[in-house]
């Protein structure tokens, strides 16, 4: 057909679109190197920054009772993350794969309401989640770690439902059927099947979630407070967490807790990093064996 | 763990009687009012055009159905004389009794070619823990994949090839010993050369097995098939009917219907 119509038409249609497509590469190149560009540029700075202070003294030591002193570090903050961020994911982990199954597999009648609720939760500045845990937890029972663990499960609540929830969604519906086929309950269907299917995606929401409640300080300022004075490691008391001491330690003026400040962040960086890098050889490890 | 109960050449295939059976999605019917006879050690074939509720009626025949959101049946269909729909049957034991394969081959893709092949066994809670190569064996054997596959039984069930990944499905529902085998379309992604390996497969199991095929290819429910069940749909988005069913033969060289000798002399469809 294009050989026969008239050459002139088509040559300068084809050279217009080599043209575009020319310059389309090099915008969309452009834009990939300008956001990788911003992201290395945020990590060298903060590694560049932090790497003056970190060391050993700062991982095991706790903060000295004067900011403006130099020395000392953050290792109560380091086991205050470590611990409250371990409790929310506890918390929020199994209940979001199971209210993901509940919205996916079983469409039950709570799925339209649930679902609003997890938009809702989503867009909740994290600022009126710890306001909530404050009225309803603290203002009875006092500033602990537990209620800063409750707050950031509440946090990671709506991600992980909705991690979850795509990625069961893209488990093709024909394994199910296969399995049910298979004379095998839904049940087991959900647990054997699909949910071995879906791992990784769900363990990459759920290291997301982590990544996002490591970072959270505001819902801590009011449930957690900090705890700078000494290592604690019972929930049950006001605790320590990394993101708190960098704020502490960054709005205070003096270079020295700046300094200590700039180490924490790199800290956070490098325990999401590892934490999702270990999930990560993790998951890939479980279907290895499986495969097997 | 109650002892398995091993696959065996002696399984007693079922027959299946369709009674009335209209089968609807959100209150509209695909396919109404048909009344079909389904034969024990018999290949059925069903055969029509697309939309006439060929897929949808083998899909009432193990309940399957029904795990459709907003689908529903009414009507009947007998296993043995008894209604699957009935309030008191457990919908998980008929699908054990009648087992079905796919369109598309959908091995488990976490699984190993044997986890696949013991997948319903282990899953559906009849079997302990363990290798249980010779069952795995013996599925496999029935499939014909078995020479295929014996040095990879622990590769990955989606490193085998189309034709492959569909015979160890049917290894798969083989496995856990059903009465009455379906197939979708189950030739229809594959090349010319597996799905004669399909067919010939057809024909060996239909000596254990009651076997009902849902085809759109002509040649292959005449190759095949003991019995064809021909369903059409007077006009588009109108449930589809039975119109005629018969001995493959009859139905293809004299069928009684205008309708039926308009498809398959290719006027319609």
């Amino acid at each position: 057909m294009t050989a026969r119509m008239p050459a002139s038409p088509v040559r300068r249609g084809l050279s217009h679109r080599l043209a575009v497509n020319a310059v389309m590469t090099v915008v969309l190149a452009l834009a990939t190197a300008g956001v990788v560009a911003l992201l290395v540029w945020i990590l060298a700075y903060v590694a560049g920054q932090g790497l003056k202070y970190l060391g050993p003294v700062f991982l095991t030591q706790t903060p000295p009772g004067e900011p403006s002193q130099a020395g000392g570090g953050f290792a109560n903050g380091i086991v205050g993350s470590v611990i409250i961020v371990g409790i929310a994911t506890g918390l929020s982990v199994p209940a979001g794969i199971a209210a993901a199954i509940h919205l996916v597999e079983y469409r039950g009648r709570l799925a339209r309401v649930c679902s609003f609720l997890t938009d809702v939760l989503i867009g909740l500045p994290s600022i009126v989640t710890g306001a909530f845990v404050y009225a309803l937890w603290v203002a009875h029972f006092g500033f602990s770690g537990l209620a800063g663990a409750v707050a950031l499960a509440l946090i990671m609540l709506p991600l992980i439902i909705r991690a979850t929830e795509e990625v069961l969604r893209l488990v093709p519906n024909e394994l199910r059927e296969a399995s049910l086929a298979l004379g095998v309950s839904r049940a087991r269907t959900v647990m054997s099947i699909v949910l071995p299917t879906a791992r990784s995606g769900i363990i990459t929401g759920a290291m997301l979630a982590v990544a996002r409640a490591m970072g959270e300080t505001a819902p801590l300022l009011l449930t957690a407070l900090g705890n700078d004075l000494f290592l604690e490691a019972n929930p049950t008391r006001r605790m320590s967490t990394l993101s708190l001491q960098i704020f502490n330690n960054a709005i205070t003026g003096f270079a020295t807790a700046q300094a200590r400040a700039w180490a924490g962040t790199l800290t956070l960086i490098i325990i999401v990093l590892v934490l999702s890098v270990g999930a990560r050889l993790l998951s890939r490890r479980g279907i290895a064996r499986s495969a097997r | 763990m109650p002892t398995p109960a091993p696959p065996s050449d002696t399984a007693a295939p079922a027959r299946l009687d369709v009674v009335n059976l209209t089968a609807s999605y959100h209150g509209r019917p695909a396919v109404a009012d048909v009344d079909l006879a389904i034969e024990p050690r018999q290949v059925t074939a069903l055969i029509g055009p697309s939309g006439s509720g060929k897929s949808t009626l083998l899909r009432c025949l193990n309940g399957l159905h029904l795990t459709v959101p907003g689908a529903s049946v009414t009507g009947s269909v007998l296993l043995d004389d008894a209604d699957i729909y009935a309030k008191d049957s457990n919908p998980v034991e008929i699908r054990q009794r009648v087992g079905m394969v796919f369109q598309r081959p959908t091995p488990f893709p976490t699984m190993s070619v044997r986890d696949n092949v013991l997948a319903g066994l282990h899953l559906g809670r009849r079997l302990g823990r363990g290798p249980h190569d010779d069952l795995a064996e013996q599925a496999l054997t029935k499939a014909g994949l078995w020479p295929e596959v014996k040095d990879r039984l622990k590769a990955p069930g989606g490193s085998l090839s189309g034709g492959q990944q569909q015979r160890l499905c049917i290894a798969r529902a083989l496995a856990v010993d059903p009465e009455i085998l379906l197939m979708d379309e189950p030739c229809s992604h594959l090349d010319p050369i597996s799905t004669l390996t399909i067919e010939d497969l057809i024909r060996e199991i239909k000596e254990t097995y009651t076997v009902v095929i849902v085809t759109h290819n002509m040649q292959q429910a005449a190759r095949v098939a003991d019995t064809t069940a021909f369903l059409t749909m007077p006009a588009v988005g109108e449930p589809g009917r039975l119109v005629e069913v018969g001995p493959t033969e009859r139905i293809f060289s004299t069928p009684r219907q205008q309708t039926t000798e308009d498809y398959i002399s290719g006027k319609i469809g």
